[in-house]
């Protein structure tokens, strides 16, 4: 065996580490293994990629002399050769304005190929973590609640926290939607028979994404939480929580397939080419007042006759037959607002001072996280008069502790919230429901 | 005794009270427009319908010319505007300085400065007679891009009459107090001034509500340019934001100002419609930012906006 020197060439994507290992094999033959060590360094921020085509020799020999610029330091990914080869240039930010104002003494066309390297490269480096993240999480800790999810990654979700906790949360299916999709429930329960119990849900409009993604977190956060936290587990060992998170899944699939701005259910209705009904118009309280329309194209359309939507016409059944809600929260966004009924009316509701101080009790503890700021009252002097919604028909039900959230933000993002917002959003209003949980289960009536 | 039962022997008293008569009558309670009394106010509510478990709903029969009078009167008392001192937390003060930030913004909006309401401190309403209706407000606005803060009145006129038109905006307010933005937008106007290819992008935020880092300023010049739609289609009726900048693509520049055609998508909070839009935008940071060829685009029921996620 003789002597072997081994040379190899690692090339990486970033400024990182490369290791090298040479392996000298019988007869010299050298294996050579790469690994890059990826702590790269936001070396390329704004820093642009040209495309540029010289269109003759005068501007082949422009491009020429500035590529013999040291100073510019520019990397050619494409070299001068021809006119009909484009050259592909590396620009540092500091070099642009200089480069662009060489090309444009010339003439020389160009187009941006990349106009900021380094957000290509962030990007890039999201997606392939996002591709790992993709595949789906095996238990509901691997589950990453800082991203929004499709409905069948929540669905999924659901099932595995059912299967991780048997003893205290199930699910039932309440219904079906219009297309035909399951409508889930996730039970909280610590046992006992028609105990008193808590409703909340999220996502009746399929546009609120931070309310799903809330929900979810809600789930997690619940399971997570009984048996460490005081007074969830003193609610818990009282009453039942009750969790529908995709309150309109067709809409919900719609908004990830087709359009991210939809809002009601997906029921086509007859005579019209438009689609849907607002499932917070449906509601029987009020219904067919003013604070609804009675046109199928608009997004508070009542539609033909109070819980003709299966998705709320399964949760009115589940309440009825229920018998001993003694709390409803139907959440939203975006306002950032806790509201009380009444929406269709102005006539206050019996309780609204005893409403109206829990209300400001909740918002101030939910402000206690993050500083966020909420407005409370009831629905109709707070934000508009609306007619047939949840919340006034819960309440006229009996169920005194009836509220509906917006959540964040007050509209500089709007319906499109980072995800970035989910868990301070979701974290600091659980604190809001907390204090409405708690009062309920110190207030029985 | 149940909740359910006690209504129950209610509605039959009620019934059996007016034997006789065709249907049973229910009185609504007077609405009350003032500010509401903290104390629980007895109030007989709507006709509550009566449910045996899960079994079919027993509706009280009720007149339904009469209940669409009891719903008329309850929708008469509502469009009745206030006047006077308004709670500066509910939605005809809210609405107003809204629209306060739509006005700001066009006159000292930049991609570097994006006015938001933060606060309505105090709100009075008046009616002008045929001119309309005249709020004065205390608010306090907040610059969405640094987070500075700012205190000011304000006047909005809301014209009356059948033809409306766009409401009438003072302030007190005197112009943005850091000027750390002039050198961002000297750097953003050169860039995009000198180069010859023209910046475009679409979807700001996205669905996620990203924004790529070299395109937020064209998201904050798209909503400051939408708040010259948004002002001129306010009224005490409607709450705009701007939902999402669909595309903007820059034309050449001309008379030293970038020119962008923007498509946006405004949302109107009480109808809850997501709205299209078309404009042009020009901006320098001499002249600020000016909107022109505003058009509305029809909402288009049965085509889909292509989505990319």
């Amino acid at each position: 065996m003789g002597v072997c020197v081994c040379v190899c060439v690692c090339v990486c994507v970033c400024v990182c580490v490369c290791v090298l290992m040479c392996v000298c094999v019988n007869g010299c033959v050298c294996v050579c293994v790469c690994a890059c060590v990826r702590a790269c360094v936001r070396v390329f921020t704004r820093h642009q990629v040209l495309r540029i085509s010289a269109k003759d020799e005068l501007q082949l020999s422009a491009l020429r002399d500035l590529e013999a610029l040291d100073h510019l330091q520019l990397d050619i990914w494409i070299g001068v050769r021809d006119v009909s080869t484009p050259v592909d240039i590396r620009v540092p930010a500091f070099s642009l304005s200089t480069v662009k104002s060489h090309l444009d003494y010339y003439e020389i066309q160009y187009s941006i190929m990349i106009r900021d390297l380094q957000v290509a490269l962030d990007e890039e480096a999201e997606e392939m973590d996002a591709a790992t993240r993709d595949v789906e999480p095996r238990n509901t800790d691997a589950f990453d609640y800082s991203r929004y999810h499709t409905i069948e990654e929540i669905y999924n979700f659901q099932d595995m926290l059912v299967s991780e906790n048997p003893n205290l949360v199930s699910k039932i299916v309440i219904g079906r939607s219009y297309e035909g999709r399951p409508i889930n429930v996730l039970k909280f329960s610590t046992g006992g028979t028609s105990r008193p119990a808590i409703w909340l849900d999220t996502g009746i409009h399929s546009r609120e994404w931070v309310t799903q993604a809330s929900g979810t977190w809600f789930a997690k956060n619940i399971v997570d939480t009984y048996g460490k936290d005081q007074v969830l587990t003193a609610i818990l060992d009282k009453m039942d929580i009750f969790l529908e998170i995709v309150t309109n899944p067709d809409g919900f699939a719609y908004t990830h397939s087709k359009n991210r701005m939809w809002r009601k259910t997906r029921k086509p209705n007859p005579g019209s080419s438009c689609v849907g009904v607002d499932p917070n118009r449906n509601w029987d309280a009020g219904f067919g007042g003013a604070g609804a329309s009675s046109s199928p194209c608009s997004e508070t359309y009542r539609g033909p006759s109070a819980n003709s939507e299966s998705e709320v016409k399964a949760i009115v059944d589940f309440v009825k037959s229920h018998g001993n809600m003694k709390a409803f929260v139907s959440i939203h966004a975006y306002s950032q607002m806790l509201l009380f009924p009444y929406g269709f009316t102005k006539s206050p509701a019996r309780d609204h001072g005893e409403l109206n101080e829990l209300a400001k009790k909740a918002i101030t503890n939910l402000a206690s996280l993050y500083g966020t700021r909420y407005r409370y009252g009831s629905i109709i002097n707070t934000i508009y008069q609306a007619s047939g919604g949840t919340i006034d028909w819960t309440y006229d039900q009996g169920i005194k502790y009836s509220y509906t959230f917006e959540l964040r933000d007050t509209g500089r993002y709007g319906f499109i919230l980072p995800a970035n917002q989910i868990l301070p959003t979701a974290k600091e209003t659980w604190l809001a429901l907390m204090t409405i949980m708690d009062h309920s289960s110190r207030n029985s009536y | 005794m149940s909740p359910a039962l006690m209504r129950v022997l209610r509605v039959v008293v009620l019934l059996s009270a007016v034997r006789g008569a065709p249907l049973a009558t229910v009185t609504l309670p007077p609405v009350i427009l003032e500010p509401v009394p903290l104390e629980p106010v007895p109030v007989p509510s709507e006709p509550v319908r009566v449910d045996s478990g899960a079994d079919q709903n027993i509706s009280i029969p009720i007149n339904t010319e009469q209940q669409q009078q009891q719903q008329q009167q309850v929708s008469l008392d509502v469009d009745v505007m206030l006047t006077g001192e308004l709670n500066p937390n509910h939605y005809p003060a809210r609405r107003a300085a809204q629209v306060v930030l739509h006005h700001l913004n066009t006159r000292y909006g930049s991609p570097y400065w994006w006015g938001a309401l933060r606060q309505v401190h105090k709100a009075t309403a008046e009616a002008l007679g045929d001119s309309g209706r005249k709020y004065s407000l205390e608010v306090t606005l907040q610059d969405q891009i640094s987070g500075t803060k700012e205190t000011c009145t304000a006047e909005v006129v809301f014209p009356g009459g059948p033809a409306g038109g766009p409401p009438q905006v003072t302030t007190s307010y005197e112009g943005k107090s850091e000027i750390n933005t002039q050198a961002q937008e000297e750097a953003l106007y050169n860039q995009y001034n000198t180069s010859q290819n023209l910046l475009s992008g679409h979807n700001l935020p996205d669905s996620y509500g990203h924004v790529a880092p070299g395109m937020e300023p064209f998201w904050h010049l798209g909503g400051v340019a939408s708040s010259f739609v948004m002002l001129k289609e306010s009224s005490e009726n409607t709450l705009y934001n701007m939902a999402q900048v669909v595309s903007v693509t820059q034309l050449a520049t001309e008379n030293n100002q970038l020119r962008f055609n923007y498509d946006v998508l405004l949302h109107e909070m009480v109808s809850q419609e997501i709205i299209h839009w078309k404009l042009l935008a020009s901006w320098s940071p001499q002249e600020g930012v000016k909107a022109s060829q505003m058009e509305l685009l029809p909402k288009c029921h049965h085509c889909e906006p292509p989505q990319e996620h």
